[in-house]
């Protein structure tokens, strides 16, 4: 069984074997900690421990003399659907320019706390992201402005609108140009509002860009198709899926949508044998390229002749000498029609290339829908172009900038912002005052769109809708009720006037109602009328009207992409998974979340090579590395430097989204700001610079705060059990590692060494719950760890404290590097360390029925339920940490400060530091102070509330009625929670168990499932928590490196 | 004992028999003045007073009636006796129609509105006072409720003739109520004390008859003298180290004792009755108009909050009752001027326990006595329980489950009596487990 002789490792210095790395592994908690504080030097004196015995003394006993009166305050007027202690649920979307998401919102006496997915959409199925299930807390920032800013002072409505229009007015009247400038906007009715806009003043115009565009694909479409448009992408009807530097899991156009699909082709069982083939091209290592099956390293200058050569290979059945272009192109021919070839690129060249590659295997109709194309980036890279070149040559009056930020996130910003001045009028309805707002004359503060009313059309003909979860927080309005007042529209109220451009489409009354109930409307035809049945968006897909005639130019596209030359070090710009473009950078939850592939927090890095930094002896060691100066074409930078194993050589790479200069507390100063790096190639932005970049190593060390080196398994290496498709076709116990122990006991000889015990075992007459967790699914996108981290209220700790290793994440994902190289063979695993096989793995308490920490625990503040749960008992807790020394999947999380109500904290840990951000705090959850121990509940709030309600109702709980908060977060649905005892659950079935009796009722759980493990299983924990082996589709002979 | 307990009951009996009749008798006769006097009423202004067809009269029904009438209707309206509005006694032969009571009740100001006499007439008559509208409650339920009423009605009538029967029953259950009486024991004791107190006498007496014999015999030798005439030296028993020791021990003990017994009191607010911003009576509400508990407190059947009243739920009496009443005037006060009443929270959970109501009320069926205590006799409420944690525990150890009817633990019941361990109690479904309440 045992075939799996891969090695694993978690970072450069575990590879390596660094010595400073070895002595620290196997600690719980490093040396090199301070104890008291976080910059005290020096333990306290004999006179402070007297001091605070006199002070604790004096306290315990003021406190035992009277308890604080504490109030109860009850509604004035209750509102009838408003219940203290039940929360509602609001469907809602998420829109942020052009990023999208279906949601349902949880409220709690009318505060939003919780964001989940909406199963009833038909594009994201219920999935979420990071960013999505962040937004909450972006909602109680207590930076967002508060009132209307007139020339940098605090303003009324009354005054904002009696000065805008009256400029606005004398503008037009001398004929003066008037732009509204926006990224993608999603909402039909909202451009409808700026239609009437523009029809109150007819010099002005719309124009759209997008801080990460996709101006190439849309442009190549036209050219291709005769439509500008993005298609709808269907990866789950795709059995060979190749990406050109498309991180199309984490951060490319719809994310959450690809997920979904993408891990449907991924998912395989006893019915199920077979799998999606994935090819990734890219330069970084990105969280899309470690899902990969095959990867390829190419530098961005090669990113065009590699979509070239697959083009020809597959065409013209020409040799390319790019790793796995011909393998690729064999395997896309075989599955014509069956297919998806994707690019990142904003290249129209490029993509018309990819087109005629589409084209040729017959992919348009089957998955890619031309006929009804998604409006994610509606940028126009030109216009947006024109537009600056407006500005500076000082042709436009008056601009808005309607929720957008050009000046920080549009390549030319700084230009911009110069350029601005010459502009009379300048007016912005940005929620804070970020970098555009700062030099605009009006802001007129937007709600946040969980206080909004409004639509979305993220798909041709599917219509979603916004409704508000709370009442606005400050004095903000809604930015189309702005505009809409601007243009003296007589009924400004945009509810009203989103109910009647409803109205005029159809929907009114009973179905109006039900559209907001639901959130979405579903497909609609274009001639208006409701679809009786929304079953599915795929369905709609036909053939014919999916296909369209290629129409481009593939040589003269061919002939230029030949024509791309790189010189020296290439750079490639970004996005981080939590990060993304920035306009999220002051939500501390995201810049706490380790990045999936670096697991880096707090900061954006330069991503160099091994082999580059052997070179120019850049040494890192748990993130602590070398500063480096990058300049390009002038601009210099000083970023701190990462090592990236799988990163192609020559090149660079740098996040977009970072070094906010009025982004808020939380962003402001954390890394460098890459958008002044892009650069316009033959007409649109380009996130890659492919030629004048210069790189110097600084002297000076700068440590990243990373998490995966935090913990090891002590040298336990059956964590991840993986092997490859053909051997798990031919036994499905391929890639098991299933430990046995000798005994007498046993007729066998040998027994699974959970079945040994001191312990009589537990007896689980009601319910069971378990967790599984399917490797092949997960895509390491950490929407689960943010959801985690809302629903139980973990606190953010900042970079200082994730250095120490003192990271709260209740759910980590674990992210493994490993290659087939053998251990001993350390020029084979330099080679693997250049291009590694990626794994996640989410791990989090395991829920041990034979729980290492229970049984070292002083004071059994960590116990077992008869549920399954391991209990953790915070006000019984006194902090000994023997739980955490011993527990073997180093899940504990200590509290070494109390988080909350500290000054320490206080621009880092929001949701815990002031009144606003408080809002957000689950009350269903205790909030941990100082001193205590703590870990994944498996969401015992939700268990109990579950059960409660199904007792209310005299029944028992549907299998579905209860799920965590990771497994409802993850868009691939790796996550499956549910009740082991209940033989119609999910889980149940998922795992085949098999029930047999023990002695004293005890039923003890047989897994049947032949990739199911439990992680170091050999140690005998018996977890709760089971994971399926992960599969790559690989051939066989490519396995041996 | 056991001879006295038939005498005690037949004793019981009579006494609540005779005065139940007594009683009863003089309400049917009140009950019956009022129905000539309405009668003449109805006959004179309305030509076909409604009959009693077709109300329902299957337990079944008259149980959903009367849940209904207790939590919908009761606050303002008694069978018999006025409230805030009219007795509902015989109100479905007194009503126009079902029909007219059935609208009256979706909505009486829109039966009010349409001139309907007989509505008016009442309206008038209650200072125009508009009863709240029930648009939520089904006819059926409606005809339930009267169903309900109209039994009681029924059952009024009939007081004299039945009710003798609980009366019996309520002799026996006292007369069962046995166990060895405080009294007896202090007897035991005091006889005890003599009878230890005699021998100490008869002793001291044996001692010193004894010593004056050997003293007049004068054959003792020195040392045996000095032993028999010892006077006793306090002094000496006071230095001694057995006394000190004893001493320091017992005074010690007394303040490990008093010290410990204080850290236990330590945040315990068992009896804290804090004055309220307004002076609410639960004794007026609950006890005298018995107002159930959930008319008010809307969570306590669903959230885990029982959940404070807002003023809006006072007004739906206050709104004509007691308007002049400078406590009720604090209420129009809070809602004029949009600012909550800060009522002072009695029962304080620390924020590390959590409590659900609905589990407890609506799952557990446990009364609201269990732990507030006796409310609807409290002026201001008190705390009576102790709300620690190990009361919370023990009544969990001693509470069987309420599984009676509820699918949800069948299962479980069947697993347990499998095992074959008596009642199935809170422990022994986990009840006594940490993360049932600290999470």
């Amino acid at each position: 069984m045992n075939d799996n002789k891969k090695t694993y490792w978690k970072g450069i210095e575990q590879l390596s074997n660094d010595p400073e790395f070895v002595k620290n592994a196997d600690r719980e908690f490093p040396e090199f900690l301070p104890i008291n504080g976080n910059s005290e030097g020096g333990g306290s004196s004999r006179r402070d421990f007297l001091k605070m015995m006199g002070f604790g003394i004096a306290a315990v006993s003021l406190a035992a003399c009277e308890a604080p009166v504490r109030k109860a305050i009850p509604y004035v007027n209750k509102p009838v659907d408003v219940d203290p202690g039940i929360p509602n649920y609001y469907a809602s979307t998420y829109t942020h320019g052009g990023d999208y998401c279906s949601i349902l919102v949880k409220t709690r006496e009318g505060r939003p706390i919780k964001i989940e997915g909406n199963s009833l959409c038909k594009i994201t199925e219920g999935g979420t992201s990071a960013q999505v299930q962040a937004s909450v807390l972006t909602l109680y920032d207590r930076e967002r402005l508060g009132l209307p800013v007139i020339g940098g002072k605090d303003g009324t409505w009354e005054d904002l609108d009696k000065e805008v229009i009256a400029k606005l007015r004398s503008i037009a009247a001398q004929g003066g140009q008037i732009r509204i400038v926006s990224n993608t906007v999603l909402s039909p009715t909202t451009k409808q509002v700026i239609e009437d806009f523009k029809a109150q003043y007819p010099t002005a115009q719309h124009v759209v860009y997008d801080a990460v565009s996709a101006h190439g694909i849309l442009a190549a479409n036209e050219e291709s198709f005769g439509t500008r448009a993005i298609p709808r992408y269907d990866f789950s009807r795709a059995d060979v899926i190749v990406s050109f530097a498309a991180d199309f899991l984490g951060t490319w156009l719809s994310p959450v949508e690809y997920s979904r699909q993408y891990s449907k082709t991924r998912k395989i069982g006893a019915n199920k044998k077979t799998m999606s083939r994935h090819y990734q091209f890219e330069s970084l290592l990105s969280m899309t390229g470690g899902n990969a099956d095959y990867r390829t390293r190419i530098k961005p200058s090669e990113e065009g002749k590699a979509v070239v050569a697959l083009y020809e290979a597959i065409t013209a059945n020409k040799k390319s000498d790019i790793e796995y272009i011909n393998k690729a192109a064999a395997d896309l021919k075989k599955a014509q029609g069956k297919s998806l070839v994707v690019a990142g690129s904003n290249d129209p060249r490029v993509q018309v290339v990819v087109n005629a590659i589409n084209s040729a295997l017959n992919n348009y109709g089957t998955t890619i829908d031309l006929s009804s194309p998604a409006y994610y980036k509606q940028g126009d890279d030109a216009a947006m172009d024109r537009f600056v070149n407006d500005v500076k040559g000082g042709k436009v009056a008056g601009v808005i900038f309607y929720n957008c930020n050009p000046v920080y996130n549009y390549k030319g910003g700084a230009e911009l912002a110069e350029a601005l001045k010459k502009v009379s009028l300048k007016v912005s309805t940005s929620d804070r005052p970020d970098e555009t707002a700062a030099i605009s004359d009006y802001v007129a503060p937007d709600h946040h769109f969980l206080e909004s009313w409004g639509d979305a059309e993220p798909v041709q003909g599917y219509y979603t809708f916004v409704q508000p979860a709370i009442t606005p927080i400050f004095n903000t309005r809604q930015a189309q009720e702005s505009l809409l007042t601007w243009a003296g529209v007589q009924t400004p109220d945009y509810y009203t006037y989103l109910k009647n451009a409803w109205a005029r489409r159809g929907v009114s009354g009973n179905a109006w109602d039900k559209a907001l109930h639901d959130g979405i409307l579903g497909a609609r035809s274009a001639s208006a009328g409701v679809e009786g049945d929304t079953t599915s968006l795929a369905s709609t897909v036909t053939a014919a009207a999916g296909a369209a005639a290629f129409a481009g130019d593939v040589s003269k596209a061919s002939a230029a992409i030949n024509n791309i030359k790189g010189s020296g070090l290439e750079l490639v710009i970004y996005q981080k998974v939590a990060i993304g473009d920035g306009s999220q950078a002051n939500n501390p939850w995201l810049q706490e979340m380790p990045d999936p592939v670096t697991k880096a927090t707090w900061d954006n890095y330069l991503s160099v090579s091994p082999k580059w930094a052997s070179e120019n002896d850049v040494k890192s060691f748990e993130g602590k590395c070398n500063m480096a100066r990058i300049t390009v074409n002038g601009v210099s930078k000083d970023v701190p430097v990462l090592i990236q194993p799988g990163q192609a050589e020559g090149t660079v790479g740098l996040a977009l989204g970072y070094g906010r200069v009025n982004g808020g507390l939380v962003a402001n100063g954390r890394g460098v700001d890459a958008y002044p790096f892009m650069q316009v190639q033959n007409g649109v932005v380009a996130y890659q610079v492919l030629s004048g970049v210069q790189v110097e190593v600084l002297s000076e060390v700068y440590q990243i705060a990373q998490t995966q080196t935090h913990q090891t398994y002590m040298g336990r290496d059956t964590v991840v059990q993986e092997s490859v498709l053909s051997k798990y076709q031919d036994d499905p116990f391929a890639g098991r590692h299933d430990p046995k122990i000798a005994t007498w006991m046993s007729e066998e000889g040998s027994v699974h060494p959970g079945a040994l015990s001191l312990w009589k075992g537990h007896k689980y007459n009601n319910h069971h719950w378990g967790m599984a967790i399917d490797l092949n699914s997960c895509t390491g996108c950490s929407a689960c760890t943010i959801a985690c981290q809302a629903e139980n209220n973990v606190p953010v700790v900042g970079r200082d404290e994730v250095i120490n290793r003192r990271d709260m994440h209740w759910l980590r994902i674990d992210r493994y590097y490993s290659s087939d190289a053998d251990p001993e063979d350390k020029r084979g695993l330099e080679i693997a360390a250049a291009n590694p096989e990626v794994t996640f793995q989410p791990m989090l308490c395991q829920h041990c029925n034979n729980a290492p920490c229970e049984t070292v625990c002083p004071v059994a503040a960590t116990t077992h339920s008869t549920e399954g749960l391991n209990q953790m008992t915070y006000n019984r807790c006194i902090g000994t940490r023997y739980c955490a020394n011993n527990c073997p999947y180093k899940v504990r999380r200590f509290n070494w400060f109390k988080y909350h109500d500290n000054g320490n904290f206080e621009d880092i840990n929001t949701p815990m530091n002031n009144d606003l951000g408080k809002m957000v705090l689950n009350p269903d959850v205790t909030v941990r102070s100082r001193g205590v121990m703590e870990k994944c509940s498996f969401c015992v709030q939700r268990i109990q509330y579950g059960k409660l309600e199904a007792k209310k109702e005299g029944r028992r709980p549907k299998d579905g009625d209860i799920t965590t908060a990771c497994a409802s977060a993850c868009p691939t649905d790796a996550i499956v929670f549910g009740d082991m005892n209940d033989t119609e659950s999910r889980i149940y079935k998922m795992l085949n168990i098999n029930d047999t009796d023990g002695p004293d009722y005890i039923t003890e759980k047989e897994i049947l499932e032949p990739r199911a493990y439990h992680v170091i299983g050999e140690i005998g924990t018996k977890p709760n928590v089971t994971y399926l082996t992960k599969i790559r589709n690989k051939d066989i002979e490519e396995t041996k490196a | 004992m056991t001879q006295n307990r038939p005498l005690t009951r037949v004793f019981l009996a009579f006494t609540l028999a005779g005065s139940l009749l007594f009683t009863n008798i003089s309400r049917a006769q009140e009950a019956d003045q009022q129905n000539a006097a309405e009668g003449t009423q109805q006959g004179t202004e309305q030509a076909a007073p409604a009959t009693d067809g077709g109300l329902p009269a299957d337990d079944a029904s008259i149980s959903e009636g009367m849940s209904l009438f207790n939590s919908n209707c009761k606050s303002c309206h008694k069978i018999e006796g006025k409230l805030v509005g009219p007795a509902l006694k015989d109100v479905h032969k007194r009503a126009p129609s079902i029909d007219w009571i059935v609208d009256f009740v979706h909505n009486s100001s829109k039966v009010i509105a349409s001139g309907d006499a007989y509505a008016n007439k009442i309206y008038e008559e209650y200072n125009k006072t508009q009863m709240t509208a029930f648009p939520t409650l089904s006819r059926q339920q409606i005809l339930n409720i009267l169903g309900y009423i109209k039994q009681e009605t029924d059952a009024l009538a009939a007081a004299p003739t039945t009710t003798a029967v609980p009366g019996d029953a309520t002799g026996q259950g006292q007369g069962t109520d046995t166990g060895i009486p405080a009294s007896y024991m202090n007897i035991i004791m005091i006889a005890l004390v003599v009878v230890l107190l005699l021998i100490l006498v008869v002793l001291i007496l044996i001692t010193t008859v004894l010593k004056k014999y050997i003293n007049q015999k004068g054959e003792l030798e020195e040392a045996d003298k000095e032993i028999v005439d010892a006077s006793f030296n306090i002094n000496a028993v006071v230095k001694s180290k057995p006394f000190i020791f004893l001493v320091t021990f017992i005074s010690a003990a007394i303040v490990f004792k008093v010290v410990i017994h204080n850290l236990y009191a330590v945040g315990i607010q068992q009896g804290y009755a804090p004055k309220q911003p307004i002076a609410f009576s639960h004794k007026l509400h609950a006890g005298q108009y018995e107002i159930d508990c959930n008319y008010c407190h809307t969570g306590v059947r669903k959230s885990k909050n029982a959940n404070i009243p807002s003023p809006n739920i006072c007004m739906n009496c206050h709104v004509a009752i007691k308007t002049e009443s400078p406590e009720i005037q604090k209420i129009y006060a809070a809602i004029e001027n949009d600012r909550p009443i800060e009522w002072v929270r009695i029962h304080n959970l620390p924020d590390l326990a959590y409590f659900n109501h609905a589990q407890h009320v609506e799952v557990g069926g446990i009364e609201c006595q269990t732990c507030h205590g006796e409310v609807q006799e409290m002026e201001v409420v008190a705390q009576a329980s102790l709300l620690t944690m190990g009361w919370c525990i023990d009544c969990h150890r001693k509470t069987d489950v309420n599984t009676k009817g509820n699918e949800y633990y069948d299962n479980l019941v069947e697993l347990h009596n499998a095992e074959g361990k008596g009642a199935l109690k809170v422990e022994d479904i986990g009840g006594l487990e940490c993360s049932k309440c600290h999470y």
